[in-house]
């Protein structure tokens, strides 16, 4: 056992991942270079030292080598492909929802794509365009698998799972919980480091968590808004028993853990880091009230940021992500 | 860089009879294929759109001629041509169309997607330009699994405006790829002429950006085709890759459907229509005094009964169902 950040984490996963098969490589901007800075947030840091022929830089060319890595996923390959910001997969949507998700249809069947894509998310004072949570834009495209961790154990294991899955998997992962260092780390982040087992183990795809066990709401959140909830839900004690599920799987969502705490406390609040308006929450909220009508007993509650590009200077930054005083104000309205 | 496009294929003794009567039948069968489809495509009894490619069979036969069984294609929205070339059978491909659960993709892909990866064929992509960072990703497999294998990825002129192939020529062209990216060059992008779209007169001087090879053959005689693809593919295997051949060509059809072409030059048509592949070839069998018009309408005979077949039987097999409808979306499902 030992304690680790998730990029820790995350490198090690890739590094036993790609031991244990020879057809994993990583593909990607600057993630091998030596003397570089093993992508942009250190994840594969000096992976190229041990595995020199499969630890492929390509162009600033997300499109090209995207598609390159679902080529080569569908001839039985492995890739574990990455992108800078999560922002730059626009440039390969193409690849992702007309070629990865559909191939295995549109052939009848016959073809698997194995593909990992990681994908940093969040606002962390870049402006607008290295800061949107790009969830929303995938959940709705059948036949992607979509995982978030927010701690490095399920990162690492949600890796694992993914790199051994035959569909693709996109994994977003936050940039303020990477707990990345040197010249690559973040300020304001949050401690998402955990035990990582020494063993081999994976964390199911498709899979939620319950992190705080409550009996009078059930907040839903991933990433950096499940550490925010959880601090909302310590903010509300003793007076509201808060319980906090890491939605963790946002394709498919985990229906059956989801239910089993509405049924619980009747009262859900969703929380989402990006604009309210067709975000992941939408699809929760719609999801829930076909399913669990009946378990309601007030109606499905959001919290997210508000419907702007996210903003550069760090007072409209912090105003535009949610934070644990709302949530905390969302969970004493609900509950009221 | 002036083309010869000659009015006659001098048919030299290098090639033996058997292997010359075998592309003519490939080509007859593309087109004999075709014309049956648009008959059933206007009698109203096939669904969906198609975009037939008569008049550009020698460049689909001479291409796969010169391919060996497990090298790959990826095609377009036009692929009928290419998948026959490639070997799938006019039978597998007709189910296809009719939207039958015996086809070739279950009757989940159609015309614009159809292919057979049992038989080297991606399921054709029907985004412009969207097969060609595909094509990269698969040989880049070849290349880490050391295997001698080639991909030759078709698509039309107007997709060389596409980003997708710069960013796809320009990896496969660091990495020294095996891949033959081959351009039928039909002279209209839809109904757009090729002189409005582009400046250079011949694509393959495009090679030349990327730092390749490139070279524009007369894409309407199927034996330069098959030479040409036969160097590129050794080029490739030896490690020399990627190849741009551009191959001259011309669509004796509209578009799509009912589409009558009205934007082609008359005198255009004329000439092109005086070269058609196929009499090409058939006439320098003829003429060399090897082959009678006997054998070559023997040839027609079978092909078109092997088609009438076909139709027999796409006609009278069963259609998919409900049970077929959410299957086929991933390997490994979910069960949530």
């Amino acid at each position: 056992m030992k304690h680790q950040s998730i990029v820790e984490a995350l490198r090690e996963g890739i590094a036993e991942e790609m031991e244990r098969d020879p057809d994993v490589f990583c593909i990607g901007e600057d993630i091998g270079v030596p003397g570089g800075f093993g992508g942009a947030f250190t994840v594969t840091l000096d992976l190229e030292k041990r595995f020199p022929d499969r630890i492929l830089d390509t162009p600033i060319s997300e499109l090209g080598f995207i598609g390159a890595a679902v080529g080569a996923a569908m001839m039985g390959m492995r890739p574990i492909a990455d992108v800078q910001y999560s922002d730059f997969l626009f440039l390969a949507m193409d690849q992702i929802a007309n070629n990865a998700a559909k191939l295995r249809y549109m052939s009848g069947g016959t073809i698997k794509v194995p593909l990992v894509l990681r994908a940093p998310v969040g606002a962390t004072g870049r402006g607008s365009q290295h800061a949107q949570n790009m969830e929303r834009f995938f959940i709705g495209v059948p036949g992607l698998k979509i995982v978030a961790p927010s701690n490095a154990y399920d990162a690492k294991g949600l890796l694992k799972a993914a790199v051994r899955d035959d569909d693709p998997v996109l994994i977003f992962e936050h940039k303020l919980l990477y707990g990345s260092k040197g010249a690559r780390a973040e300020s304001g982040t949050t401690n998402a480091s955990s035990d990582v087992p020494d063993e081999d183990y994976v964390v199911p795809l498709g899979t939620a968590s319950v992190r705080r066990e409550g009996s009078d709401v059930t907040v839903l959140a991933w990433l950096l808004m499940l550490h925010e909830s959880l601090a909302a839900a310590s903010l509300v004690e003793p007076g509201i028993s808060a319980e906090v599920i890491d939605v963790r799987s946002l394709a498919p969502f985990d229906w059956q853990t989801i239910g089993a705490s509405i049924e619980k406390t009747g009262r859900v609040i969703i929380v989402e880091e990006g604009p309210k308006t067709g975000g992941v929450g939408a699809e929760l909220a719609a999801g829930i009230m076909e399913r669990f009508p009946d378990k309601l007993i007030a109606p499905v509650t959001r919290v997210a940021s508000a419907d702007i590009p996210v903003p550069f200077s760090p007072v409209l930054e912090n105003l535009y992500r949610p934070d644990r005083q709302r949530i905390a104000a969302a969970i004493r309205d609900i509950t009221s | 860089m002036e083309i010869e496009l000659t009015d006659s294929i001098e048919v030299s003794q290098t090639y033996s009879k058997s292997f010359l009567l075998g592309l003519y039948e490939r080509m007859v069968t593309c087109r004999q294929f075709e014309d049956r489809v648009k008959l059933l495509f206007l009698e109203g009894t096939m669904p969906g759109t198609i975009h037939q490619s008569q008049g550009q069979e020698a460049s689909a036969v001479g291409v796969c001629a010169a391919l060996n069984q497990d090298d790959f294609i990826t095609s377009t929205h036009r692929p009928h041509a290419h998948a026959i070339a490639k070997g799938l059978t006019t039978e597998e491909m007709m189910l296809e169309l009719f939207g039958k659960s015996a086809g070739c993709s279950k009757g989940k892909g159609g015309s614009m997607h159809i292919g057979d990866m049992s038989k080297g064929m991606v399921p054709a992509i029907a985004i412009v330009g969207g097969g060609m960072p595909l094509a990269a990703g698969m040989a880049l497999s070849f290349k880490l699994r050391q295997r001698s294998q080639v991909v030759a990825c078709f698509f039309g002129e107007g997709a060389t405006n596409e980003g997708a192939f710069h960013e796809a020529v320009n990896l496969a062209a660091i990495w020294s790829l095996p891949v033959i990216f081959v351009c039928e060059n039909n002279l209209y992008g839809a109904s757009t002429a090729y002189s409005k779209t582009t400046r250079v007169p011949r694509l393959s001087q495009r090679a030349e950006a990327y730092g390749i090879r490139g070279e524009t053959v007369d894409g309407n005689n199927v034996v330069k085709v098959y030479e040409a693809t036969r160097q590129a593919a050794e080029e490739c295997r030896r490690g020399e890759g990627p190849v741009l051949l551009e191959l001259l060509t011309y669509r004796r059809v509209g578009h799509s459907r009912r589409d009558p072409a009205h934007y082609q030059d008359k005198d255009e048509q004329a000439f092109w229509f005086g070269r058609d592949p196929i009499d090409l070839l058939a006439n320098g069998l003829v003429s060399s005094g090897d082959v009678s018009e006997a054998e070559l309408r023997d040839i027609d005979a079978r092909v078109a009964q092997t088609i009438e077949d076909a139709v027999t039987v796409a006609r009278e097999a069963p259609l998919p169902t409900e049970a077929d409808l959410t299957t086929d979306v991933f390997a490994m499902e979910l069960n949530r």
